[in-house]
Protein backbone atom coordinates (compact mmCIF):
# COMPACT_ATOMS: atom_id res chain seq x y z
CA UNK A 1 0.00 0.00 0.00
CA UNK A 2 1.38 3.30 -0.99
CA UNK A 3 0.95 6.49 0.43
CA UNK A 4 -0.58 9.01 -2.61
CA UNK A 5 -1.02 12.68 -2.28
CA UNK A 6 -4.01 14.23 -3.61
CA UNK A 7 -4.27 17.30 -5.07
CA UNK A 8 -6.75 19.28 -4.53
CA UNK A 9 -5.82 18.03 -0.69
CA UNK A 10 -9.89 18.08 0.02
CA UNK A 11 -11.09 15.71 -3.19
CA UNK A 12 -13.64 13.41 -2.93
CA UNK A 13 -13.28 11.55 -5.93
CA UNK A 14 -9.46 11.25 -5.74
CA UNK A 15 -9.87 9.96 -1.70
CA UNK A 16 -12.13 7.61 -2.83
CA UNK A 17 -10.64 6.54 -5.86
CA UNK A 18 -7.19 6.32 -4.11
CA UNK A 19 -8.69 3.84 -1.31
CA UNK A 20 -10.89 2.11 -3.64
CA UNK A 21 -7.63 1.10 -5.56
CA UNK A 22 -5.63 0.16 -2.47
CA UNK A 23 -4.03 2.94 -1.36
CA UNK A 24 -3.99 5.58 1.40
CA UNK A 25 -4.65 9.00 0.21
CA UNK A 26 -2.81 11.84 2.12
CA UNK A 27 -4.97 15.13 2.12
CA UNK A 28 -5.95 18.27 4.41
CA UNK A 29 -8.08 15.62 6.48
CA UNK A 30 -5.43 13.08 8.05
CA UNK A 31 -3.54 16.79 8.80
CA UNK A 32 -6.21 18.62 10.19
CA UNK A 33 -7.62 15.43 12.54
CA UNK A 34 -4.12 14.97 14.11
CA UNK A 35 -4.41 19.10 15.03
CA UNK A 36 -8.16 18.44 16.76
CA UNK A 37 -7.22 15.50 18.32
CA UNK A 38 -4.01 17.19 19.88
CA UNK A 39 -4.01 18.56 23.51
CA UNK A 40 -3.07 21.96 23.84
CA UNK A 41 -4.08 25.73 23.79
CA UNK A 42 -7.38 26.58 22.22
CA UNK A 43 -6.85 28.32 18.36
CA UNK A 44 -10.40 27.71 16.75
CA UNK A 45 -11.66 26.91 14.67
CA UNK A 46 -8.74 24.58 13.37
CA UNK A 47 -6.22 24.30 16.03
CA UNK A 48 -3.62 26.33 13.70
CA UNK A 49 -1.02 27.60 16.32
CA UNK A 50 1.55 30.22 16.12
CA UNK A 51 3.70 27.44 15.52
CA UNK A 52 2.49 26.01 12.41
CA UNK A 53 4.51 29.30 10.64
CA UNK A 54 7.42 28.71 12.05
CA UNK A 55 6.83 24.67 11.30
CA UNK A 56 6.97 26.39 7.48
CA UNK A 57 10.14 27.85 7.19
CA UNK A 58 11.11 24.39 6.27
CA UNK A 59 9.17 24.51 2.96
CA UNK A 60 9.10 28.41 2.61
CA UNK A 61 11.14 31.29 3.05
CA UNK A 62 10.65 34.02 6.14
CA UNK A 63 9.52 36.82 3.95
CA UNK A 64 6.81 34.40 2.26
CA UNK A 65 3.37 35.60 4.20
CA UNK A 66 2.88 33.53 7.56
CA UNK A 67 -0.49 32.22 5.80
CA UNK A 68 1.25 30.49 3.04
CA UNK A 69 3.91 29.17 6.10
CA UNK A 70 1.08 27.56 8.62
CA UNK A 71 -0.74 25.65 5.63
CA UNK A 72 2.76 24.14 4.27
CA UNK A 73 2.58 23.05 7.98
CA UNK A 74 0.19 21.07 7.18
CA UNK A 75 0.90 19.94 3.80
CA UNK A 76 4.39 20.05 3.90
CA UNK A 77 5.03 16.71 6.16
CA UNK A 78 2.49 14.73 4.11
CA UNK A 79 4.10 16.03 0.76
CA UNK A 80 7.98 14.80 1.74
CA UNK A 81 6.49 11.21 3.46
CA UNK A 82 4.16 10.43 0.34
CA UNK A 83 4.89 8.03 -2.31
CA UNK A 84 3.03 9.20 -5.34
CA UNK A 85 0.64 12.03 -6.32
CA UNK A 86 -2.52 12.37 -8.24
CA UNK A 87 -3.11 15.94 -9.47
CA UNK A 88 -5.67 17.54 -10.75
CA UNK A 89 -4.89 20.66 -12.94
CA UNK A 90 -7.71 23.21 -13.10
CA UNK A 91 -9.53 22.73 -10.03
CA UNK A 92 -11.97 25.48 -9.63
CA UNK A 93 -12.87 23.67 -5.76
CA UNK A 94 -9.29 24.46 -4.99
CA UNK A 95 -9.94 27.98 -5.97
CA UNK A 96 -9.41 30.80 -2.55
CA UNK A 97 -7.66 33.38 -0.99
CA UNK A 98 -4.23 34.77 -2.04
CA UNK A 99 -2.76 32.04 0.80
CA UNK A 100 -4.17 29.21 -0.44
CA UNK A 101 -3.56 30.34 -4.34
CA UNK A 102 0.04 30.69 -3.07
CA UNK A 103 0.27 27.61 -0.94
CA UNK A 104 -1.01 25.72 -3.95
CA UNK A 105 1.52 26.95 -6.54
CA UNK A 106 4.29 25.98 -4.06
CA UNK A 107 3.12 22.33 -3.15
CA UNK A 108 2.65 21.36 -6.59
CA UNK A 109 6.07 22.54 -7.47
CA UNK A 110 7.26 20.76 -4.14
CA UNK A 111 5.57 17.57 -5.82
CA UNK A 112 6.58 18.28 -9.00
CA UNK A 113 10.79 19.04 -7.66
CA UNK A 114 10.31 15.37 -6.24
CA UNK A 115 11.30 12.21 -7.87
CA UNK A 116 7.96 10.11 -7.54
CA UNK A 117 5.56 9.19 -9.82
CA UNK A 118 3.09 11.57 -10.50
CA UNK A 119 -0.43 11.57 -12.44
CA UNK A 120 -1.85 15.17 -14.01
CA UNK A 121 -4.99 15.32 -15.15
CA UNK A 122 -8.08 17.78 -15.27
CA UNK A 123 -11.99 16.72 -13.73
CA UNK A 124 -13.77 14.90 -16.73
CA UNK A 125 -16.52 16.99 -18.62
CA UNK A 126 -18.59 13.99 -19.79
CA UNK A 127 -18.40 10.42 -19.62
CA UNK A 128 -15.88 9.36 -22.45
CA UNK A 129 -13.24 11.53 -20.11
CA UNK A 130 -14.89 10.56 -17.57
CA UNK A 131 -13.76 6.92 -18.46
CA UNK A 132 -10.71 7.52 -19.62
CA UNK A 133 -10.24 9.78 -16.32
CA UNK A 134 -11.56 6.69 -13.95
CA UNK A 135 -9.09 4.33 -16.19
CA UNK A 136 -5.49 6.25 -16.26
CA UNK A 137 -5.64 6.77 -12.63
CA UNK A 138 -6.45 3.08 -11.98
CA UNK A 139 -3.56 2.23 -14.32
CA UNK A 140 -1.60 4.31 -12.15
CA UNK A 141 -2.41 2.93 -8.86
CA UNK A 142 -2.23 -0.52 -9.97
CA UNK A 143 1.39 -0.10 -11.73
CA UNK A 144 2.37 0.75 -8.03
CA UNK A 145 1.22 -2.15 -6.80
CA UNK A 146 -2.51 -2.20 -6.10
CA UNK A 147 -4.73 -5.15 -6.31
CA UNK A 148 -5.50 -5.59 -9.95
CA UNK B 1 -5.29 31.16 26.32
CA UNK B 2 -7.37 28.52 27.35
CA UNK B 3 -6.62 24.90 28.07
CA UNK B 4 -7.53 22.43 24.56
CA UNK B 5 -8.72 19.36 25.82
CA UNK B 6 -9.68 17.09 22.54
CA UNK B 7 -12.41 14.71 22.52
CA UNK B 8 -12.57 11.34 20.95
CA UNK B 9 -8.84 10.83 20.45
CA UNK B 10 -8.08 8.12 18.46
CA UNK B 11 -10.94 7.64 16.37
CA UNK B 12 -11.54 8.57 12.85
CA UNK B 13 -14.51 10.25 10.64
CA UNK B 14 -15.32 9.78 7.52
CA UNK B 15 -17.69 11.05 4.92
CA UNK B 16 -20.11 8.23 2.84
CA UNK B 17 -21.76 10.63 -0.24
CA UNK B 18 -24.55 8.74 -2.04
CA UNK B 19 -24.77 9.82 -5.68
CA UNK B 20 -27.34 7.17 -6.87
CA UNK B 21 -30.56 6.46 -8.43
CA UNK B 22 -31.82 3.86 -6.57
CA UNK B 23 -30.18 4.36 -3.24
CA UNK B 24 -30.97 7.11 -0.86
CA UNK B 25 -28.71 7.97 1.94
CA UNK B 26 -31.42 7.19 4.49
CA UNK B 27 -31.11 3.81 2.69
CA UNK B 28 -27.68 3.80 3.32
CA UNK B 29 -28.15 5.50 6.82
CA UNK B 30 -30.39 2.20 7.84
CA UNK B 31 -28.47 -0.55 6.52
CA UNK B 32 -25.37 1.36 8.33
CA UNK B 33 -27.51 1.64 11.51
CA UNK B 34 -28.08 -2.39 11.50
CA UNK B 35 -24.03 -2.99 11.22
CA UNK B 36 -23.24 0.14 13.49
CA UNK B 37 -21.86 -1.62 16.48
CA UNK B 38 -19.35 1.06 18.53
CA UNK B 39 -19.52 3.71 15.41
CA UNK B 40 -21.41 6.90 15.63
CA UNK B 41 -23.68 7.34 12.32
CA UNK B 42 -24.80 11.23 11.40
CA UNK B 43 -26.82 11.42 8.49
CA UNK B 44 -27.50 14.17 6.57
CA UNK B 45 -28.24 15.49 3.10
CA UNK B 46 -25.80 13.58 0.88
CA UNK B 47 -25.15 10.79 2.95
CA UNK B 48 -23.32 9.90 6.36
CA UNK B 49 -20.54 11.42 8.92
CA UNK B 50 -19.35 7.98 10.46
CA UNK B 51 -17.15 7.86 13.05
CA UNK B 52 -15.66 5.43 15.42
CA UNK B 53 -12.55 3.19 15.76
CA UNK B 54 -10.62 3.18 12.20
CA UNK B 55 -11.23 -0.54 12.11
CA UNK B 56 -15.05 -0.48 12.75
CA UNK B 57 -16.03 2.16 10.80
CA UNK B 58 -14.16 0.42 7.66
CA UNK B 59 -16.22 -1.95 8.95
CA UNK B 60 -19.33 -0.22 8.46
CA UNK B 61 -18.17 1.51 4.84
CA UNK B 62 -17.90 -1.87 3.51
CA UNK B 63 -20.92 -3.23 4.26
CA UNK B 64 -23.11 0.01 3.11
CA UNK B 65 -20.52 0.54 0.02
CA UNK B 66 -22.28 -3.06 -1.06
CA UNK B 67 -25.71 -1.58 -1.46
CA UNK B 68 -24.23 0.50 -4.56
CA UNK B 69 -20.48 0.25 -5.23
CA UNK B 70 -19.85 2.79 -8.06
CA UNK B 71 -22.54 5.22 -6.44
CA UNK B 72 -21.36 5.46 -2.83
CA UNK B 73 -17.99 7.64 -1.82
CA UNK B 74 -16.27 7.69 1.41
CA UNK B 75 -13.72 10.47 2.04
CA UNK B 76 -11.97 11.31 5.22
CA UNK B 77 -13.09 14.31 7.68
CA UNK B 78 -10.48 15.52 10.18
CA UNK B 79 -13.72 16.96 13.01
CA UNK B 80 -16.24 14.69 14.37
CA UNK B 81 -19.67 14.63 13.38
CA UNK B 82 -21.73 18.04 14.90
CA UNK B 83 -18.96 19.59 15.73
CA UNK B 84 -19.47 23.34 16.67
CA UNK B 85 -16.45 24.12 15.09
CA UNK B 86 -17.65 23.29 11.70
CA UNK B 87 -21.72 22.14 12.07
CA UNK B 88 -23.54 24.56 10.21
CA UNK B 89 -26.32 24.56 13.45
CA UNK B 90 -24.04 26.39 15.16
CA UNK B 91 -22.45 28.41 12.03
CA UNK B 92 -25.02 28.99 10.22
CA UNK B 93 -24.99 28.92 6.11
CA UNK B 94 -23.17 26.40 4.19
CA UNK B 95 -20.42 24.20 6.40
CA UNK B 96 -17.13 25.17 5.35
CA UNK B 97 -16.33 22.02 2.95
CA UNK B 98 -19.43 21.68 1.66
CA UNK B 99 -18.72 23.57 -1.58
CA UNK B 100 -16.09 21.18 -2.45
CA UNK B 101 -18.20 18.48 -2.04
CA UNK B 102 -21.13 20.19 -4.19
CA UNK B 103 -18.45 20.75 -7.18
CA UNK B 104 -17.59 17.45 -6.79
CA UNK B 105 -21.09 15.86 -6.91
CA UNK B 106 -21.40 17.40 -10.52
CA UNK B 107 -18.73 15.41 -11.33
CA UNK B 108 -19.58 12.35 -10.09
CA UNK B 109 -21.97 10.45 -12.97
CA UNK B 110 -18.97 10.54 -14.56
CA UNK B 111 -16.83 8.87 -12.58
CA UNK B 112 -19.68 6.36 -11.40
CA UNK B 113 -20.10 5.63 -14.89
CA UNK B 114 -16.41 4.94 -15.49
CA UNK B 115 -15.90 2.69 -12.60
CA UNK B 116 -18.69 0.64 -13.96
CA UNK B 117 -17.05 0.33 -17.73
CA UNK B 118 -13.47 -0.17 -16.16
CA UNK B 119 -14.59 -3.15 -14.42
CA UNK B 120 -14.31 -5.23 -17.53
CA UNK B 121 -11.72 -2.73 -19.21
CA UNK B 122 -8.63 -3.54 -19.81
CA UNK B 123 -7.16 0.02 -18.58
CA UNK B 124 -3.79 0.36 -20.99
CA UNK B 125 -6.57 0.19 -23.73
CA UNK B 126 -8.19 3.13 -22.19
CA UNK B 127 -6.32 6.68 -24.19
CA UNK B 128 -4.74 9.04 -21.84
CA UNK B 129 -6.83 11.70 -21.09
CA UNK B 130 -5.83 14.99 -23.03
CA UNK B 131 -3.95 17.46 -21.07
CA UNK B 132 -5.28 21.08 -21.41
CA UNK B 133 -2.39 23.81 -21.78
CA UNK B 134 -0.62 24.46 -19.22
CA UNK B 135 -1.05 28.20 -19.06
CA UNK B 136 -4.88 29.64 -20.69
CA UNK B 137 -4.72 32.94 -19.49
CA UNK B 138 -4.43 35.67 -22.09
CA UNK B 139 -0.89 36.31 -23.23
CA UNK B 140 0.37 39.77 -23.95
CA UNK B 141 0.76 39.81 -27.35
CA UNK B 142 -2.72 38.30 -27.96
CA UNK B 143 -4.06 41.30 -25.81
CA UNK B 144 -2.35 43.86 -27.64
CA UNK B 145 -3.79 41.96 -31.39
CA UNK B 146 -7.14 42.73 -29.82
CA UNK B 147 -6.28 46.18 -28.83
CA UNK B 148 -5.07 46.73 -32.17
CA UNK B 149 -8.00 45.62 -33.95
CA UNK B 150 -10.29 47.92 -32.27
CA UNK B 151 -12.11 50.52 -34.08
CA UNK B 152 -10.33 54.18 -33.10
Amino acid sequence: MAKIFIYPATSLILSDLVTRFGHKPLGSAIAIRERVQTPGLESSPLQITPEEPKKGLHWAAVEVPSGVRGRMALYGPMAEECDAAIIINNADLAFGCMGCARTNELLKFLLRQKEIPRLELEYPKNEAEGVQFVASIKKFLTDLGGPK
Amino acid sequence: MTEYNPANVGTVTRYVVVESWNVTPSDVAIRAYEVAKGVMIKENCFGLVIMGQEADVDRVIAEVRKMDPAHIFVKDRGFPPGDARRCRATLGGARPGFNGIEFEMTVLPYISNGLERTQSLDTASVPVPARAAPDRRLDVYTLKKMIDAQEP
